[in-house]
């Protein structure tokens, strides 16, 4: 098995910050609001190793900082310090290090997102069809016919009526928007892929049926994936490894099944507690 | 040698945070697994004997002692100690854990979830769906059900289900936590029969039988198990 990426010391802090953030803040100061200069910290050392193929759960509440992980990682947002290295086909990316230039052409090509929010992830002025399409262009696939039939197949992959491709996503339930957004993120068969609580809010039936779909998906095309999520049974049934986080900071790592199972920090017992 | 498990002084206790307690769960177990034998664990509910299975199998972090398996290359890994990724490998090549439930994808069919550990040992899907076939029937398992998600079968359908996904990838090492605890009494002989050829075949195990009659019928070896008693206690009785 293979390392895909590595992720060192990763910290985003919103706002100007101080010398004293640091301290101030975190699990044991139960809050990531710094009380000497007000700035937010959302995430502080994150550090971790994904592997070729494997999906790793993030857990944790709102406003736990494991949502920002994968923004910075996905390059919506800039961490403030830390490293992340990509490894693909034998090259090494330095993430942050990268020109703008070069992240957006990892973030059309190798990277896939999937938010909670499909106004996020899809372009409502364009149908289903014409969403995939654009990320194909963007990724230097530019013959019509070639670009349709990707675009069929990927939706028929994630159970998308091809008679409803040239509708906008706008007309979609929930589930279905979510199922475009992964045909969308998948176009590139992208090595990595983050999915950013893409199951909250929707119907019991409809969560199951994406989740089946993302495990078939991995299945079959051994993407790697980091998934945020606060369900705890999200994880159980994707994330052989899981993070627990709170007020910005990894207080736990492991097995998915003995996080869940026997938890060794004083929150994911509450956390696990609560849930079961 | 055909040991392939040797457990030495395993202990597992939890500490609960919010309460303040330690809760002792397993204590000073020592046992050997041997290629091609059954270790059967007995003792009082309590006694431990799940935690001896889920610290092996590392669902529980070990609180003590060693745990040394030795692999397919020869190579010996203490469990207690290995890498996340390196207990991930050894559950997708050579170590099984069947339990009373059933945990699997809600829309999936019983022929699907069977040949689920098959695929990810990188089988095609026909193959293994023809294994799994074989297997089911083998169970019991009407045909009929094989193609509907077992969250609707009944408590026996569904641990047989289970049974058949923990079996078919023949581990090495395979743990079964009370394999047949709701099978009635002909599909238990199924059960065992299946049991049986899996030792002939080299698989070693260790298990934990809801009934005595089983332990007598399968175990080469028996390790008796008694209740840890907690620290808080012994320091009471010592005041």
């Amino acid at each position: 098995m293979s390392k895909i990426l590595e992720v060192r010391g990763l910290t985003r802090i919103h706002g100007r910050g101080c010398p004293l953030c640091i301290e101030a803040t975190g699990p044991e100061s139960d809050t990531n609001i710094c009380p000497h200069c007000a700035s937010v910290v959302a995430a502080h050392d994150v550090s971790f190793d994904l592997y070729r193929g494997e999906i790793l759960g993030i857990i944790g509440e709102s406003g736990s900082g494991k949502s920002t992980v994968v923004k910075t990682l996905y390059f919506d947002d800039a961490p403030t310090a830390g490293e992340a290295i990509f490894f693909d086909d034998g090259q090494q990316f330095n993430l942050f290090a990268l020109n703008a230039a070069r992240q957006r052409w990892l973030r059309n090509h190798r990277f896939g997102m999937v938010y909670q929010n499909p106004h996020l992830g899809l372009n409502f002025n364009v149908s289903a069809g014409g969403n995939i399409a654009e990320r194909l262009l963007m990724s230097d696939v530019s013959h019509y016919g070639a670009i349709r039939a990707r675009a069929r197949e990927l939706l028929a992959r994630t159970e998308v009526l091809a008679a409803r491709m040239d509708e906008s996503p706008r007309k979609f339930s929930g589930g279905m928007q979510q199922r475009v957004q992964i045909a969308k993120a998948l176009a590139t068969r992208p090595p990595l892929l983050f999915l950013d609580e893409v199951t909250s809010g929707l119907d019991l039936s409809v969560q199951a049926a994406i989740l089946d779909l993302i495990l078939e998906i991995q299945h079959e095309l051994g993407t790697a994936m980091i998934v945020v999520t606060h369900d705890l049974g999200v994880v159980r049934l994707l994330a052989g490894r899981t993070l627990v986080m709170k007020y910005g900071r990894v207080i736990e790592s492991g097995l998915t099944d003995q996080i869940l199972e026997d938890p060794q920090h004083a929150y994911s017992q509450r956390l696990v507690a609560a849930a079961l | 040698m055909d040991i392939i498990l040797s457990v030495e002084g395993y202990a597992k206790h939890f500490l609960l945070h919010d309460r303040g307690k330690l809760i002792p769960s397993a204590a000073n177990v020592n046992l050997t697994v041997r290629a091609g034998r059954l270790t059967a664990l007995v003792g009082p509910t309590g006694a431990g004997k799940s935690s001896v299975l889920k610290g092996i199998y590392r669902t529980y972090l070990p609180s003590n002692g060693r745990l040394l398996y030795r692999d397919t290359h020869g190579r010996v890994i203490d469990l207690a100690l290995a890498s996340e990724h390196q207990v991930l490998e050894l559950r997708r090549r050579e170590v099984g854990f069947v339990t009373q439930f059933l945990h699997c994808l809600p829309r999936q069919g019983a022929l699907d979830v069977v040949a689920a550990p098959l695929l990810t040992r990188g089988l095609d899907r026909d193959a293994a769906r023809e294994r799994a076939g074989a297997l089911l029937a083998r169970l019991a398992v009407p045909r009929r059900l094989w193609n509907v998600a077992p969250a609707t079968f009944s408590g026996g359908e569904k641990q047989r289900v289970n049974l058949a996904r923990g079996l078919i990838a023949r581990p090495r090492l395979l743990l079964l936590d009370e394999p047949t605890a709701s099978l009635d009494p002909d599909t238990t002989d199924r059960a065992v029969e299946l049991l049986r050829e899996l030792k002939q075949d080299g698989i070693g195990m260790l298990a934990i039988f809801h009934h005595p009659d089983l332990v007598e019928r399968l175990a080469d070896d028996v390790v008796q198990l008694s209740t840890p008693v907690a620290a808080g206690d012994l320091i009471e009785e010592l005041v």
